[in-house]
C-alpha cells in the first residue's frame, strides 16, 4: 500500500517536472568576472522570451571544467582554452563567443576611500609581500596628498580557479619579471601569501570588511559596492583609469579569427593595462549526448542576442561593448555552431 | 503465505539496501581516488604541496588544519559542555528550568552550519580581527607573525566550540544520569559535599562515557564543512600559527570539486574525501562502541 | 585546623555549584545571540514580496527568494520520498528480526552513515547521479540528503517499534491475523507518531543542509519545478549571498536565514509535539 502510493507520488513529480520543461531551459556556468552582466541580460531575456537561462557563478575554471565535461550548455571564462585543453576535446571544438570587455582593478579598503596612483611594481611588490604596509614609500611616492595608514596590507585573492585571476596574473607575468619568476599566470596559482575569497563577489566582500584589505576584482563589483580603486600606470607611461572607454581602448589592433586574445599591458596610449575579454564556451556540433534541436538552436539565438541586442545592458554594468569588428568575428563563430552538420542560423 | 514471503522479502531487501549502500560508498570512494593513490602513494597523506598548476597535490595542509580546527574547538568547547552535562545530570535533573535548559541545548544542534558560518563572518570575524590588530606587536617580539585576516583557524575553531557544545552534553549528561544512586549515597554519608562527589565519585564512574562523547564530538568537528568554509581563510598552505587562514579536508571539497581541472586534481579531492571518511568513521565508531558498552552494563 | 577545612571545602563547593551554572549558561549564549542577531537583522527584510518574488539581477534590489524556498521544500520532498519508504522498511525489519546476522550488518551500516560527512555524502551524490546522467539535478540533491535521512528514519522507526509492548503484537497473531498484517495494521499504526517524529528529524536535519549540494542542485535563479533539473535552495542561497559584497543581497541572506530557521525549528517542535502529545496508550 506504502509502496505504490510512493511510486505514484513519484511518477507524479516526475510528470509534473516534464510539463514544465515546455519552454527551453538553458544551464551555464562559470566566471564570475561578468556575472552581474549575465544576470541583467539573462533577466530581461526571460521576460521577453520565456526562456530560462541559469548561469550559476564558480569561477572560469568551474565553467571550463563543467563544458568539458558537457554537464552544462555553455561555459563562462575569461581565460581563454590553453592548446592542452582544446585538445581535450578533438573531434568536437569548442568555440569561444565574446560577450563584453571588463577591467580588472585593484580595489583596496582604505578611511576616505582614496583613488591611489599605482605602477605595475608596486602592485607586483603588494601582491608578492615585499610592500608590506600602506604608508610604504614605494606608494606614498606615487600618491603625495593622501594621508595613508601605517595598517599592514592584507592580500586577498581568489580560493578558486578564476579567469580573472588569470587575467590579473597574466599582466602581471608580462610587467614584472620577478612576479613571472616566483608566481607567473594561470587560473590557480600559488599565491606568495593572502586570503582566498570564493569567487569575485568573496574578494570584494572580504575586501569590503577588512580594513587595509586589498583585492583584485572586476570593475563592476568595486563601483557597484563603492570600493575605491587604483589608478594604474600603462606601458605608455600614463596613469589611467579603469572605464569603459579605456577598457574599451585596450582591445588593440589585431584579434585572432577564433577571437582568443590577451589584451594585458596593452599599448594603447590610454587604454586601461588590466582589461579583458570574457566568452562562452559552447561545443560547435551541438548534437552530442542526448541534446535536442531545440536546445541547440535556443542556445545559439541566446548568443546571438547576448552579442546584439544584449549588449545594450553592458554599459550601465561598466563592461564595455563589443567593437564593430569583434562584433563580426563573433557573428562568424555563431554561425558555425551546427546540429547534426546542418547550420543553425541562417 | 506467498504474501507473507514476500513482505519479509522486501524488508530483508530495504535491510540490504541500507547496508549495501554504506559499502557501495567506501567502493566509490576508493575508486574514484585511484588515480591519486596509485601516482602518489601514501606519500600524498604528508606532501603539503597543493599546487593545481603543476598537478601537485598533497593532503598535509588539510589534515593539519582539520586536526587544529578540531582539538582546539574541543578544548575550547569542553569546559562549557561538560559543565552543561553536570548541571542537567547531577543539579538539575527534572523541573521545567531543566527541561527548558534541555531544549535550548538541542536548538544549538538544530540551527544549520550555514547560519553559524553567516554569524561568524559578520560577528565573530572582525573580533578577532580586532584581537589580532592589538596582539600584532605582542606577537612581532615572539617571533610570531600574526596577520590582522579576523578569519583562520582560531575563528573557525571558535565557532565549531559552539555547534560540538550539545554533542558532548548530550552524551555526557545520559552517563552521569547513569551512575548508581548508592554510589553517590555512600559517598554523601561519608559527608563530602556535592563538588567532592562529582569529582571524586561521579566522573569517575562515568569517565568512558564522558571520552565517548568528546569522540562523537570530534568526529562532528573533523565533518564539519559549511560553518568552516566561510570563515578559515581558504588557503591551500600550512598554517603557520593559529591565527592563519587555512583549509580543512572538507571546506577544500566544497571549494574545488565543481572545477577540477584534470583528472589528478579531481581523484586528489575525492582521496581527501577518504581519509575524511575513514577518520571520522574510526572516531565514530570508538565513541559508539563504548557508549554501548557502558549502556549494556547499567 | 578542622573548622577551615570544612570551611573551605564549603567554599569549593558554593564555587563549583556557581561556576557550573555560569558555564552552562555560557553555553548557551552564543545561540542566543546568534538567534538574536539572525532574527533582528532578518525580520525587516521579510515580507510577502520577499518571500514569493525571484531574485533580480546582481546588484538590484527588490529580489525575493521563492526559487530558494520552493527548490527547498522540493529537494525534501524527493529525499523524503527516497528515504522514508526504505528507511521504515529496513527499521521493521530490524526490530522485527533482531538478532540475525543482516540486522547487525544493516545497524553497523547505519551508524557509519550517520557519522558520515556531508560533503563526502555530496562526492557520493556527484559520482553516483551528477556524472552517470551527466547534468546537475534537484534529483541529485535530493539523494544526498535522503543519504543524510536514512539513518534518522531507521534508527527512529526501530526504536519505536521496539518499544511496541510483545502483548499487542501477540494478540494479533494469537486472533489469527497473518505476521505481515500484524506489522503493517497493528505494530506500525501504533510507532506512527514515533515513525513521524523520526521523519520530521530527519526534515529538519536537512534543511539546513548546504554542502551536498553545491554541486549536485547546483542552484538556480528560476522557480523550477522539475526534478531533472538544477534547482536553488535556501541553505545555498545564504552561502552565496552571505559572501557577495552587495548590502541587499547580504540583508535578503539574513532574511533567507530567518526563513530557514523558523522552517527547521517548526519542524523540529511539532516532531517532539508529535511524541509528547499523540501518545497511544497501551
Amino acid at each position: 500500500m506504502k509502496i505504490s502510493a510512493t511510486i505514484l507520488t513519484i511518477l507524479a513529480v516526475l510528470g509534473l517536472g516534464g510539463a514544465a520543461l515546455a519552454a527551453e531551459e538553458l544551464l551555464g556556468a562559470g566566471a564570475t568576472f561578468p556575472e552581474p552582466l549575465y544576470s541583467k541580460m539573462f533577466d530581461v531575456y526571460y521576460s521577453q522570451t520565456g526562456n530560462k537561462v541559469n548561469y550559476q557563478g564558480i569561477g572560469s575554471g568551474g565553467g571550463i571544467q563543467q563544458i568539458l565535461g558537457k554537464t552544462v550548455d555553455f561555459g563562462g571564462t575569461d581565460a581563454f582554452l590553453t592548446p592542452e585543453q582544446l585538445a581535450k576535446s578533438p573531434d568536437n571544438s569548442l568555440l569561444h563567443i565574446p560577450t563584453a570587455m571588463g577591467a580588472v582593478v585593484v580595489t583596496y579598503n582604505l578611511p576616505g576611500k582614496p583613488q591611489l596612483k599605482m605602477t605595475p611594481d608596486v602592485i607586483a611588490g603588494i601582491f608578492l609581500g615585499g610592500i608590506k604596509s600602506w604608508n610604504d614609500s614605494r606608494i606614498t611616492g606615487l600618491n603625495p596628498g593622501v594621508q595613508l595608514p601605517g595598517d599592514p596590507i592584507v592580500v586577498v585573492h581568489r580560493s578558486d580557479g578564476s579567469g580573472t585571476t588569470f587575467v590579473f596574473t597574466d599582466y602581471l607575468s608580462k610587467v614584472s619579471p620577478d612576479w613571472k619568476n616566483k608566481v607567473g599566470a594561470g587560473t590557480a596559482v600559488k599565491w606568495p601569501l593572502g586570503l582566498g575569497g570564493k569567487g569575485n563577489p568573496g574578494v570584494a566582500g572580504l575586501v569590503q570588511q577588512m580594513k587595509g584589505a586589498v583585492g583584485y576584482v572586476e570593475l563592476s563589483y568595486a563601483k557597484k559596492n563603492n570600493l575605491p580603486y587604483a589608478v594604474v600606470k600603462n606601458r605608455a607611461g600614463n596613469f589611467i583609469v579603469p572605464s569603459i572607454k579605456s577598457v574599451s581602448l585596450a582591445a588593440g589592433a589585431s584579434m585572432p579569427d577564433d577571437t582568443r586574445v590577451s589584451i594585458t599591458d596593452t599599448d594603447a596610449k590610454d587604454g586601461y593595462p588590466i582589461s579583458a575579454f570574457t566568452w562562452i564556451l559552447v561545443y560547435q556540433e551541438q548534437a552530442y549526448g542526448d541534446r535536442k534541436a531545440g536546445k541547440a538552436k535556443a542556445l545559439a539565438k541566446l548568443l546571438w542576442w547576448m552579442t546584439h541586442e544584449g549588449q545594450k545592458y553592458n554599459a550601465d554594468l561598466l563592461y564595455a561593448p563589443l567593437s564593430g569588428e569583434v562584433k563580426t568575428k563573433a557573428e562568424k563563430i555563431i554561425k558555425s555552431m551546427t546540429f547534426n552538420g546542418q547550420p543553425i542560423l541562417k | 503465505m506467498r504474501r507473507e514471503r514476500l513482505f519479509r522479502n522486501l524488508l530483508r531487501l530495504a535491510a540490504w539496501l541500507v547496508g549495501l549502500n554504506v559499502l557501495v560508498i567506501s567502493i566509490t570512494l576508493f575508486w574514484g581516488a585511484s588515480p591519486t593513490l596509485r601516482h602518489f602513494g601514501l606519500g600524498f597523506l604528508w606532501s603539503s604541496h597543493w599546487n593545481p598548476v603543476t598537478d601537485e597535490f598533497g593532503a598535509l595542509p588539510f589534515l593539519a588544519g582539520t586536526l587544529a580546527t578540531s582539538f582546539l574547538a574541543l578544548a575550547l568547547s569542553l569546559p562549557l559542555s561538560l559543565s552543561m552535562a553536570i548541571l542537567l545530570g547531577e543539579f538539575l535533573r527534572v523541573g521545567w528550568l531543566s527541561n527548558v535548559f534541555k531544549s535550548l541545548v538541542d536548538l544549538i544542534a538544530a540551527v544549520p552550519s550555514v547560519i553559524f558560518g553567516y554569524w561568524g563572518l559578520m560577528v565573530l570575524v572582525p573580533l578577532v580581527r580586532e584581537a589580532e590588530m592589538w596582539l600584532m606587536p605582542l606577537g612581532q617580539s615572539v617571533g610570531i607573525e600574526i596577520m590582522p585576516y579576523g578569519v583562520g583557524v582560531l575563528t573557525a575553531s571558535l565557532v565549531l566550540a559552539v555547534m560540538i557544545i550539545p554533542n558532548t552534553a548530550a552524551i555526557a549528561r545520559e552517563v552521569l544520569e547513569l551512575v548508581p544512586r548508592d554510589l553517590k549515597e555512600a559517598a554523601y554519608s561519608f559527608g563530602a559535599t556535592r563538588y567532592e562527589v562529582v569529582r571524586s565519585v561521579i566522573v569517575p564512574y562515568a569517565r568512558s562515557g564522558i571520552f565517548a562523547g568528546i569522540l562523537l564530538s570530534l568526529g562532528r568537528a573533523l565533518g564539519e564543512t559549511m560553518a568552516v568554509t566561510m570563515v578559515i581563510g581558504n588557503t591551500n598552505e600550512m598554517p603557520a600559527n593559529l591565527f592563519a587562514p587555512a583549509n580543512t579536508m572538507a571546506s577544500v571539497i566544497a571549494n574545488e570539486l565543481a572545477e577540477a581541472t584534470t583528472a589528478i586534481h579531481y581523484s586528489s579531492l575525492i582521496a581527501v574525501g577518504l581519509v575524511l571518511f575513514l577518520v571520522t568513521t574510526v572516531i565514530n565508531f570508538i565513541g559508539t562502541y563504548i557508549i554501548k558498552k557502558m549502556t549494556v552494563q547499567a | 585546623m578542622r573548622e577551615s577545612k570544612l570551611s573551605r571545602r564549603l567554599l569549593f563547593n558554593g564555587l563549583f555549584r556557581a561556576g557550573i551554572y555560569v558555564l552552562a549558561c555560557g553555553a548557551l549564549l552564543p545561540l542566543f545571540l546568534i538567534l538574536f542577531d539572525v532574527f533582528r537583522k532578518g525580520l525587516p527584510v521579510i515580507d510577502w514580496n520577499f518571500l514569493v518574488s525571484m531574485p533580480r539581477a546582481t546588484g538590484e534590489t527588490g529580489g525575493g527568494i521563492a526559487n530558494a524556498i520552493v527548490g527547498s521544500l522540493m529537494l525534501i520532498g524527493l529525499a523524503a520520498a527516497m528515504a522514508v519508504p526504505l528507511g521504515v522498511a529496513a527499521g521493521v525489519y530490524l526490530a522485527e528480526a533482531r538478532k540475525s546476522r543482516l540486522a547487525y550488518f544493516t545497524r553497523l551500516a547505519v551508524d557509519v552513515l550517520q557519522g558520515m560527512p556531508s560533503v563526502v555524502i555530496g562526492i557520493i551524490a556527484y559520482l553516483w547521479l551528477v556524472r552517470v546522467m551527466g547534468k546537475f539535478t534537484a534529483l541529485s540533491g535530493g539523494l544526498a540528503l535522503a543519504l543524510m535521512m536514512l539513518p534518522l528514519v531507521v534508527r527512529g522507526t526501530e526504536e519505536v517499534l521496539k518499544l511496541v509492548p510483545a502483548h499487542i503484537k501477540e494478540a494479533s497473531l494469537a486472533l489469527g491475523v497473518p505476521h505481515y498484517r500484524t506489522v503493517l495494521r497493528v505494530i506500525i499504526p501504533c510507532g506512527l507518531p514515533g515513525i513521524i517524529s523520526a521523519v520530521l528529524l530527519g526534515v529538519s536535519r536537512i534543511a539546513g543542509e548546504t554542502a551536498p549540494l553545491l554541486f549536485t542542485a547546483f542552484g538556480n535563479r528560476f522557480l523550477e519545478f522539475s526534478p531533472l533539473k538544477p534547482v536553488g535552495s535556501l541553505p545555498l542561497t545564504i552561502f552565496t549571498y552571505a559572501m557577495s559584497p552587495y548590502q541587499d543581497l547580504q540583508a535578503q541572506a539574513w532574511g533567507a536565514s530567518v526563513v530557514l530557521i523558523v522552517l527547521v525549528l517548526a519542524t523540529n517542535i511539532i516532531s517532539r509535539v508529535v511524541i509528547t502529545r499523540w501518545k497511544i496508550q497501551f
